[in-house]
Formats: C-alpha cells, sequence, structure tokens
C-alpha cells in the first residue's frame, strides 16, 4: 500500500496512547510496498504528543484545525477526514475501534461512498487488496473479509497492534480543516470524567470483574481493593447478571451485549461463566478464575483456577499481591 | 412524534456458534433469533418519546429475511404501531449497503426521530446508525445511555472511554442506543394478541454486494487447556509464582 492515512485521537489536545497502535498497524501496511503514512489529527490548535508520531513509522504528521473542533465534533470531524482523502487519495484509512473511532469511521465511509471494516484484529494484503480478520458474535468466531474499495477503510481494535517504534520523519504540518462551521450539527458540550483515576474496562490492562458470586454490591469493595493492590492499570468489571441487577454501571458489563476487552490478565471472581460471558473476554492473555464450584464453565477457558470461597481468598490475595508489588 | 426504529434479528446471545458447510456463515441450525438486544432500547425509548407526546407513531423497519417478520411481531407486541420489512435473501457483509437500503425507506417517512441499537450482536459492525443518519441528512449521536427533549432540540449523554460526552443536537435526528438507556418491557400478552393485527409490510429489495466479500467465517483459536492451582487460600502463592514466572503477567 504506497499510501496509508492513520486517523489519530486527541482529548483536550494531548495525544490518545491508542493512536501509536494506529500508526503502527498503518505502518505496517505502508511497508508491504515502500510506502508513505500520513497521520491525522483533527483538533482545535496543536495536539501535545504529535512530535512523538515520527518514532512509531509516520513520515508526516497533519493537524487538521478549525472552529469547534477542540471536542470530538461528529461532523466536523467526518468533514475534515473526508476532505483529507479526497485531496491526499490514501489506499488505506486506518483508524482505532474506540468510541471516538466507532462513531467517526462509519460517517468518513458513508461520505466517501465505500465500505468499512471495523474492529479489526488482523490485516494484511493479498493480491493487492486488503483481507482483514474481525471477531463477530462478541469473538465466537472470526471473519475473514476482503475490502473491495479504494480507500479501504479499517478501524482496528484497541489493545491488538502493540505499538512499535519504526522511526520515520514526522514532518509536521497544520492545514485548515474543510467542515460545515462550528464543527457541525452535533456539538459535545461537556465531557464529564469518570472518578479520578477510574480506567474503562476495555482499555485496562488488567480486569477484575465479579458475578453473582459476590451476593451483594457492597462486596465489589474487595474487587476494588484487589483492583488497587494491582495498581494503576486495573478496572473492575461485571457480569451481565450484576449488571441487570443494578449493582455495577452497565459501562463495566463485560460479555456480548457488553463490552469485549482483551486485557494482559483477567481475574473472573465469582463469575460461573455463561457463553455470552467468556465471549467478551476469551482474547485476554491470562485468565484467572476464582469460584466456588469445580465444574463452573469459566474453569474451562481460564489458565489459573482456584476452587474455593471468595470471601476467602480474595482479601489474602490483595494483600498478597500488595506485598508482591512492593 | 413520528419515531421509526430500525432493528435485527439476530441468534441469540447464548448460541452456541457452529460454522455452516460453506465455510463462511452460521449454521443457523437449532440457533434461536431474537430482536438485537441493542435495538430493544431503541423499541422502548421509541414507545415512551411516542408515549409522553400523546400522540405519534412508531414505525418499526427491518431488513432481513423472511423470518425476520416475527422480530418485527416482537417489537408490534411490545407497542409499535406498524411494521416494515425490507425482505432480502442474506444480509450482505457490508454495512453501507444495509444503510442505503434503510435510508432509502426511511426517507418517505418525514420521520421526527429515527432509532437504532448501537450496533448488532452478530456482525459487531455498529457502523448502520451513523450510515443512515448522513444518507439521510440528518445529526446523529451514537451509543446513548441518556436521552432528553427540550424545545425542538435533544441533549444526548454517550459513554466514551473514561468519560461521558453530553451532546446537543436539532431535531430531526437519528440516535443509536446503549444499554442503561432505559430499561425495555417485555411485550404483554394483550400486546402480543394486538400484534397479530397490527400492519406490517413486506417489501422485497435488490441489494447489490457491495464491498465486502466475506472469504470465511472461522471458529477463534482454541485457548490452552487451563488447569486448577489448588483449593482456597493456601493455593495463593502458588497461583502468584505462576503468574509470575510462567505466565509473566505481574
Amino acid at each position: 500500500m504506497s499510501a496509508v492515512l492513520a486517523v489519530l485521537e486527541q482529548r483536550d489536545g494531548v495525544l490518545r496512547q491508542v493512536s501509536h497502535e494506529v500508526v503502527t498497524g498503518a505502518r505496517r501496511l505502508a511497508d508491504r510496498d515502500s510506502g508513505a503514512v500520513e497521520a491525522l489529527l483533527v483538533a482545535a490548535g496543536a495536539v501535545r504528543g504529535a512530535e512523538e508520531l515520527g518514532r512509531f513509522g509516520a513520515d508526516t504528521v497533519v493537524t487538521a484545525t478549525g472552529m469547534g473542533l477542540g471536542h470530538y465534533a461528529p461532523e466536523g470531524y467526518a468533514a475534515a477526514v473526508a476532505e483529507r482523502v479526497r485531496v491526499r487519495r490514501p489506499d488505506v484509512v486506518v483508524f482505532a475501534a474506540t468510541a471516538m473511532g466507532r462513531d467517526l469511521a462509519p460517517r468518513v465511509a458513508a461520505q466517501l461512498g465505500v465500505p468499512l471494516a471495523a474492529d479489526v484484529t488482523e490485516v494484511g494484503v493479498d493480491g493487492g487488496a486488503i483481507v482483514a480478520t474481525r471477531p463477530v458474535y462478541a469473538g465466537k468466531a472470526l471473519l475473514k473479509v476482503r475490502v473491495m474499495a479504494r480507500p479501504a477503510l479499517l478501524s482496528l481494535r484497541p489493545n491488538v497492534f502493540t505499538p512499535v517504534e519504526r522511526p520515520r520523519a514526522g514532518a509536521r504540518e497544520t492545514v485548515a480543516a474543510a467542515g460545515p462551521p462550528g464543527g457541525g450539527r452535533v456539538v459535545v458540550r461537556e465531557v464529564k470524567a469518570a472518578a479520578a483515576g477510574a480506567l474503562d474496562v476495555a482499555e485496562a490492562p488488567i480486569v477484575v470483574s465479579g458475578g453473582r458470586g459476590l451476593k451483594a454490591p457492597a462486596n465489589f469493595g474487595l474487587l476494588e481493593d484487589l483492583a488497587r493492590a494491582f495498581g494503576s492499570g486495573a478496572a473492575v468489571g461485571a457480569s451481565r447478571a450484576v449488571v441487570d441487577a443494578g449493582w455495577r454501571p452497565h459501562a463495566d458489563q463485560v460479555g456480548q451485549t457488553g463490552k469485549t476487552v482483551s486485557p494482559t490478565l483477567y481475574v473472573a471472581v465469582g463469575i460461573s461463566g455463561a457463553i455470552q460471558h467468556l465471549a467478551g473476554m476469551r482474547t485476554a492473555k491470562v485468565i484467572v478464575a476464582i469460584n466456588r464450584d469445580r465444574d463452573a464453565p469459566i474453569f474451562k477457558i481460564a489458565d489459573y483456577g482456584i476452587v474455593g470461597d471468595l470471601f476467602e481468598i480474595v482479601p489474602r490475595l490483595t494483600v498478597e499481591v500488595r506485598k508482591l508489588r512492593g | 412524534m413520528r419515531i421509526a426504529v430500525c432493528i435485527k434479528r439476530v441468534p441469540d446471545s447464548e448460541t452456541r456458534v457452529k460454522i455452516a458447510a460453506d465455510g463462511k456463515s452460521l449454521d443457523e441450525g437449532g440457533v434461536k433469533f431474537v430482536v438485537n438486544p441493542y435495538d430493544e432500547f431503541a423499541v422502548e425509548e421509541a414507545l415512551r418519546r411516542r408515549d409522553e407526546g400523546g400522540a405519534g407513531e412508531v414505525v418499526v423497519v427491518a431488513l432481513g429475511p423472511p423470518a425476520a417478520q416475527e422480530t418485527i411481531r416482537t417489537a408490534l407486541a411490545m407497542g409499535a404501531d406498524r411494521g416494515v420489512l425490507l425482505a432480502v435473501d442474506r444480509i450482505p457483509a457490508d454495512a453501507l449497503v444495509v444503510a442505503r437500503a434503510l435510508a432509502a425507506e426511511l426517507k418517505e417517512g418525514a420521520y421526527d426521530l429515527i432509532l437504532c441499537g448501537k450496533m448488532a450482536i452478530d456482525d459487531y459492525n455498529q457502523q448502520v446508525g451513523p450510515m443512515v443518519a448522513h444518507l439521510l441528512d440528518v445529526p446523529c449521536v451514537t451509543s446513548v445511555t441518556r436521552l432528553e427533549f427540550a424545545g425542538g432540540k435533544g441533549t444526548a449523554e454517550r459513554e466514551i472511554e473514561g468519560g461521558i460526552e453530553v451532546t446537543e443536537f436539532p431535531l430531526p435526528a437519528l440516535i443509536t442506543t446503549d444499554k442503561g438507556l432505559n430499561e425495555p418491557r417485555y411485550p404483554s400478552l394483550k400486546g402480543i394478541m394486538a400484534a397479530k393485527n397490527k400492519p406490517l409490510a413486506v417489501k422485497p429489495v435488490q441489494l447489490g454486494g457491495g464491498g465486502i466479500e466475506v472469504l470465511a467465517l472461522a471458529p477463534p483459536p482454541a485457548r490452552r487447556e487451563g488447569r486448577i492451582v489448588g483449593e482456597g487460600a493456601a493455593a495463593i502463592p502458588e497461583l502468584l509464582r505462576l503468574l509470575r514466572d510462567e505466565a509473566k503477567v505481574l
């Protein structure tokens, strides 16, 4: 692919980490044909972190700026990206399958009249066409597709394309964003931050999840303690049963009707392992299960299991993890 | 309010996926089909908005095989007024093709509000809503967990990583619904009976193949067989040793 456009993300004028993954994915595709990667940011002004993008393989870094583009503005951002595609005519456009990318990429696809392969976990080139693999049925199966369009639009699942340093020039340029005045009809008035330090389960490298075995909402305190012991990279997740019971917010639900997560470590506590839950976490690198029922399906998928009373095990585990991490 | 809701017939989330003989699709034998769970939030929201306003109509539109009439009947049993099935043999993998067919149908309706689930739990595409909005040239907010209207304007909240975006938009608009927006009702017996007599138009549509060609559907790589480390708190030291030395994740 001789020209690849990587559409990146910023929040409050700071580059989001997932951008490194997008540039890495774009670089990999460009390298097959000694092609060039242009990294594109849409923002109100300069983006802190844009200067790092050359390190991950961006030949050029373009920031499209305009009024009303500080926060994500769906129509303004889509117009700015589509315009850049028309100007640069890339072979491939790569997004991140994040909250923003999941909203933005289909709009850009519709504007350009081309298909989008969303939430891709593997991508290659075959006979000049992009071939992408994406989980369907929440990961119970993998769908392999050929994208028969130019440009080919892809969004990459976060936490899958590990950033690799591949230094290029990273030459920076600022352009005026094309698009509707003020960023369009949909205006983000405010971004309410989640509780300080809270990490989204879909992004956390460590997830400690609880199910009905916790017996009462207050007992999730045990899992919060364990997550804290693992450090700032841990988040607390939940099964559908406890979310439906109102014990935990829906944003924390892991499974087919919640979030699909791929953390380095997933600790399932008091979760029996319904098929829709397993679908949402089976791509975790390492799975630990703590459950009193030796026959629970969760043990079939867990790398390491402890059978027993979670109320005895979890507090002790918390103490030991804390010690280990010093 | 005149409200349209786009719904999809999907395999139930408890389905065990078996690959069909063609190696490209789901073996539908024995599979239970349901209304896509995210679309239930859309149907519920539409019913509430219609009933608050005291007037209006909720039209349910689905694109799918003839069997999707049952899916539409479920939404009618919940309380929607009428249904439209855009009948196809097979739902194409290219979401833009689906969006174009839906947009062509919706364009005729002059709706104040169009609601879609944020995604279908089968193809996980999460594309059709914003694509339809672009094709109809209406503002769109996706993955909405809170929705309010006042004076021809809407306010919606959507979850993003580590926060909530609060957005404002004018009507008419298209909203895609996420879990948390509401608690969908179950169809009542009376609703199920009434649904049998509600209008359901079946319109065959011819779709192009689009630009996504399915090469294969395959099971995910199997996970390595796990093991029980031990019982009770006594197993903790061994678990931590394994996590540190074998799995190297600590």
